[in-house]
């Protein structure tokens, strides 16, 4: 009996021995082949590279994640001596190789040694689909939502048994809608019986949005009979919440316009429309405010990298400073000895923005400089049927704020008193002790620090180049021309109303004929209302 | 705007013709080489690299020993972007600097301006970008690419590659989109390409807010088609045109943009991480793996004392006009305007892109059509290349108006648009 017992358990044992060598050597034979398979990825063109991803998903092995990422990235090298592939990251000029399945790092090369395993678009895309497919079963539920938003996108039959598997063991919400969608995608391609593809066409048609849209598009063009009724009606169902929507993405995108107007204009709504000095300088303001950012960050860049999400931040009171003093300067050594003198203003002013423009291409070059977006001012997010990218939203928040900044200086501060004092009437002002000519010049200096604050706003979504400034002169004289001249209210409603106006105008229009139209309605306006949307009453007016 | 543009102009004219004058007092054993390119205004930020280009290229002939046994001398004016003063710059450079040479202009309009003085004066231009086509001048070389050397390339690789089939023509609206965007609409339709799947947008210059047009883009290739979008859009406003593609979420591998005026100058002020995988054809590539490249790159970035400088396609463009002139001087013994252009034709002298151009009877050079990617570093990578050198055609062959008319400048032809339907030298589209 005992010794039964014990012929088992060495039966059992020896079972177990001779299994877990047979998987340990088919571990070790699929490693081979994986890295065969995977240094093949350095030979041929682009459609056999393509080919040699599609087998390695094939083999659904999550080992080779890593190596698809690379190559997607342009990080995969090939060593020319042994034609070994590897993963790489750079550092001092050399190359550190990565083993592809173990993730290692076994060496370094200089980068001459190695060839960049070229991808183009398709690959890309082909390396997209089959991350999709092997990061499904992920234990990340963020990595497993983005593979689903793959597989939605591109969707294919082959994938189909793939995302009904994830679909039945996934237990995150959002995750399983995105699934639910992408299962839908893929069957409308697949060969399924007409019934289950009606209700994947019902749920894609719920989802809504161009990616929807997109779908049901392709799937139309080789739907037979039976189901192109409910394809149609599931389009015409999107396109109707779409139309709505876009009424709604237009009064966004003229908001925004809006409130780059109003950035741009609200300097000049201080310097010509309280002080009434035509500054043809004032776009050039704009401009050394976005150089200001660009040297901050290049500061950032060099010296301290982790702070560059506060560059931003760092750069406004910067850029409110340089304009400032270059105001100051120019006010004090130009200007206030032309006052009452507007065509001699204009003409020197003028000349001061070229020589300004000149000034920045002889120091910064004549080519454009990169001004890096913030994280946080990055990317786009989705309300509802609208898509709102976060720097339009932050230069909006922005603009109001400077506004509101603005309104209470000068209505609530000494300093504002003073202001409107002089505007008002300078003799009278300067009896009553204030120093009008200082006054003057600060003023001066705070309209021209406000352009240089929306400087730093705009170089987020313009160039920043010399030229920078040239573009926002003539939007920022008919926003303030518009409003009202010497009314900071008629600048905002006067900003908004012209950006909701321009992007009405945009899709029917286009942008050319749309810009020209806003142009002629401005002058006709200006000749029922020559003071603009809000004037000023009262004897400042006629003195 | 414009008054302020022309005031600018002759601000910086009254300034520089002092300059220009001093120049003509130089001693007479010298060649000279006139450099026509902006230094000011819009047009300064593409053009003052030419400048630089040019001035390098005649510092490195001037150190082999000149030319015929004479040193060269640049003579630089600026023309500071204002059109009209291009043709007075131009006279200026002819009649009073006397060059025999003048590498020069950008954008069509400032060649449009310039050519009555060149053809009046008789001297030679060389002009370094690619253009609409749809002229060919017995005074201009043409060195940048025509059409057929760029945007009809890059379709059909979208076509063939990418599966295309809806696309957006979106440029800046002015002569050089508006032509080729015509070109190329003629010509996807003849490939059978629907109109309904053509979608057509013009801008105005140094536009800045995309955010409809880009939604329009998407909402345009939401069709279930493969869409690509082609660009003609020129200058300062591509930065904010590729900014908001990347805030809005467009890829590349969903909606390709392949562009004819992006460059790597252009892509220096840009972050391209979030680009990568857009696409441009061009003739030249800084990314081009040969040794005379290499060379190139390594004088240019010790010419401007600047590791990061970045080479571009009409910087090779000069490259190669110099060198042919150098080569077409030295064949024909002299400087003398009618010896040197008929020395021209048929001069072949090695490109960039490792290979040779040949200036053809048109005026126009063979050159290799490479399509590259955008990659993070802001370089592009060839992903195609054209198998052989392409002729620049400058009659398109799509267009209703010129396709029956051909340029030889050769004798007995001499003509630059010679009608082969009516078999006379004049004919329509001129």
């Amino acid at each position: 009996m005992l010794m039964r017992l014990a012929y088992r358990s060495l039966q059992s044992l020896l079972v177990t021995f001779c299994l877990f060598i047979t998987v340990f050597a088919t571990d070790l034979r699929a490693e081979d082949d994986l890295r065969a398979m995977i240094n093949a990825l350095g030979e041929g063109n682009f459609s056999q590279t393509a080919k040699q991803v599609e087998a390695l998903a094939k083999t659904g092995d999550p080992k080779i994640v890593p190596a698809l990422e690379a190559l997607a990235a342009g990080d995969l090298y090939q060593r020319k001596s042994d034609k070994q592939v590897f993963l790489t990251k750079s550092s001092a000029g050399n190359l550190v190789l990565i083993d592809p399945l173990s993730g290692e790092e076994v060496g370094t090369e200089a980068s001459g040694a190695l060839a960049k395993i070229k991808v183009n678009n398709s690959l890309r895309r082909t390396v997209r689909a089959a991350l999709g497919g092997l990061t499904l079963m992920s234990p990340d539920a963020g990595v497993r939502l983005q593979a689903a938003q793959t597989l939605l996108r591109a969707p294919s039959a082959d994938a189909l048994e793939q995302v009904e598997t994830a679909l039945a063991a996934e237990t995150d919400g959002r995750v399983k809608t995105v699934l639910e969608r992408a299962r839908a995608a893929a069957l409308l391609v697949s060969d399924r019986p007409d019934g289950e593809k009606k209700a994947a066409i019902a749920i894609i048609g719920k989802a809504g949005g161009q990616d929807s849209l997109s779908l049901l598009s392709a799937a139309l063009a080789s739907a037979d009979d039976t189901l192109k009724p409910d394809i149609e009606a599931a389009i015409a169902d999107i396109q109707d919440r779409q139309a709505l929507w876009a009424a709604g993405q237009n009064v966004w995108y003229g908001l925004s316009l809006g409130s780059v107007l109003l950035l741009a204009a609200i300097g000049l709504a201080i310097t010509f429309g309280v002080m009434g000095i035509i500054n043809m300088a004032h776009g050039e303001m704009v401009m050394l405010g976005a150089y200001t950012t660009f040297v901050v960050q290049e500061v950032i860049r060099t010296s301290f990298p982790g702070l560059f999400d506060w560059s931003l931040a760092i750069a406004l009171p910067l850029a409110f400073l340089v304009t400032g003093a270059v105001g100051l300067a120019i006010e004090r050594g130009i200007i206030r000895f032309l006052y009452g003198r507007p065509l001699e203003t204009l003409l020197a002013t003028w000349g001061i923005s070229l020589i300004l423009q000149q000034a920045v291409r002889t120091i910064f070059g004549p080519t454009n400089r990169e001004v890096g977006n913030p994280s946080w001012m990055s990317g786009a997010f989705e309300l509802g049927g609208l898509t709102i990218t976060w720097n339009r939203l932050w230069i909006i928040v922005f603009a109001l704020a400077v506004f509101a900044a603005l309104l209470f200086l000068l209505k609530k501060t000494p300093m504002g008193l003073q202001m409107r004092a002089v505007t008002q009437n300078r003799r009278m002002a300067s009896s009553m002790g204030i120093r009008t000519p200082w006054v003057d010049a600060l003023t001066f200096a705070l309209g021209s620090g406000i352009a240089g604050i929306a400087g730093v706003a705009l170089s987020q979504i313009d160039n920043v180049s010399p030229n920078l400034g040239q573009g926002y002169i003539i939007d920022s004289f008919m926003v303030v021309v518009f409003g009202g001249v010497g009314n900071l209210w008629g600048t905002l409603v006067g900003a908004f109303t012209l950006g909701i106006l321009n992007k009405f105008l945009e899709p029917y229009a286009g942008a050319v004929l749309g810009k020209i139209l806003v142009l002629v309605l401005i002058i006709l306006f200006i000749q029922k209302r020559p003071r603009g949307l809000f004037a000023l009453k009262g004897r400042a007016v006629e003195a | 705007m414009n008054i302020k543009a022309r005031l600018t102009g002759a601000f910086l004219a009254a300034v520089l013709s002092t300059t220009a004058l001093n120049g003509a007092f130089a001693a007479d054993d010298t060649i000279k080489v006139g450099i026509l390119h902006s230094l000011s205004g819009t047009m300064a930020i593409s053009e003052t690299t030419l400048k630089d280009a040019m001035l390098m290229l005649i510092e490195e002939q001037n150190k082999k020993g000149g030319l015929l046994g004479k040193k060269l001398e640049a003579v630089v004016v600026d023309p500071a972007s204002d059109w009209p003063l291009f043709a007075e710059k131009a006279r200026e450079l002819i009649s009073v600097n006397d060059v025999s040479a003048v590498f020069g202009c950008w954008t069509s309009v400032s060649r449009k301006s310039v050519l009555p003085v060149f053809e009046e004066l008789n001297s030679i231009l060389f002009y370094p970008v690619q253009y609409e086509g749809e002229e060919s001048q017995r005074n201009v070389f043409y060195t940048g690419a025509a059409p057929n050397q760029q945007a009809i390339p890059a379709v059909d690789y979208l076509m063939e590659n990418e599966g295309v089939e809806r696309w957006v023509l979106a440029g800046t609206d002015y002569v050089y989109p508006r032509t080729t965007n015509k070109i190329l609409e003629a010509y996807l339709i003849s490939k059978g390409v629907k109109p309904e799947d053509i979608m057509i947008n013009y801008t105005p210059f140094g536009h800045s807010d995309w955010q409809t047009i880009v939604s329009d883009i998407k909402g345009f290739g939401s069709a279930g088609k493969k869409t690509a979008v082609v660009s003609t859009i020129n200058g300062d406003a591509n930065v904010p045109f590729y900014k908001e593609l990347g805030n809005q979420g467009v890829k590349a591998e969903d909606i390709p943009v392949v562009a004819f005026s992006v460059g790597e100058e252009e892509l220096a002020g840009l972050d391209t991480a979030p680009l990568v995988g857009h696409l441009a054809a061009w003739n030249y590539f800084q990314s081009v793996d040969n040794p005379a490249n290499a060379e190139f790159i390594k004088t240019w970035k010790a010419y401007t004392k600047n590791d990061k400088r970045v080479t571009n396609d009409p910087m090779e463009a000069h490259y190669i006009g110099f060198n042919m002139w150098l080569k077409a001087v030295e064949k024909a013994g002299t400087t003398d305007t009618d010896a040197v252009l008929d020395a021209m034709i048929g001069v072949s002298v090695p490109n960039l892109s490792g290979g040779y151009s040949t200036m053809m009877p048109n005026h126009h050079i063979t050159k290799p059509v490479l399509i590259g990617e955008i990659q993070a570093d802001g370089q592009f990578e060839t992903v195609w290349e054209t198998p052989g050198l392409v002729v620049g055609d400058e009659w398109s062959d799509y267009l209703p108006d010129s396709k029956d008319l051909i340029s030889d400048w050769r004798a007995p032809m001499s003509c630059g648009n010679f009608n082969v339907a009516t078999g006379k030298c004049g004919g329509k589209g001129s």
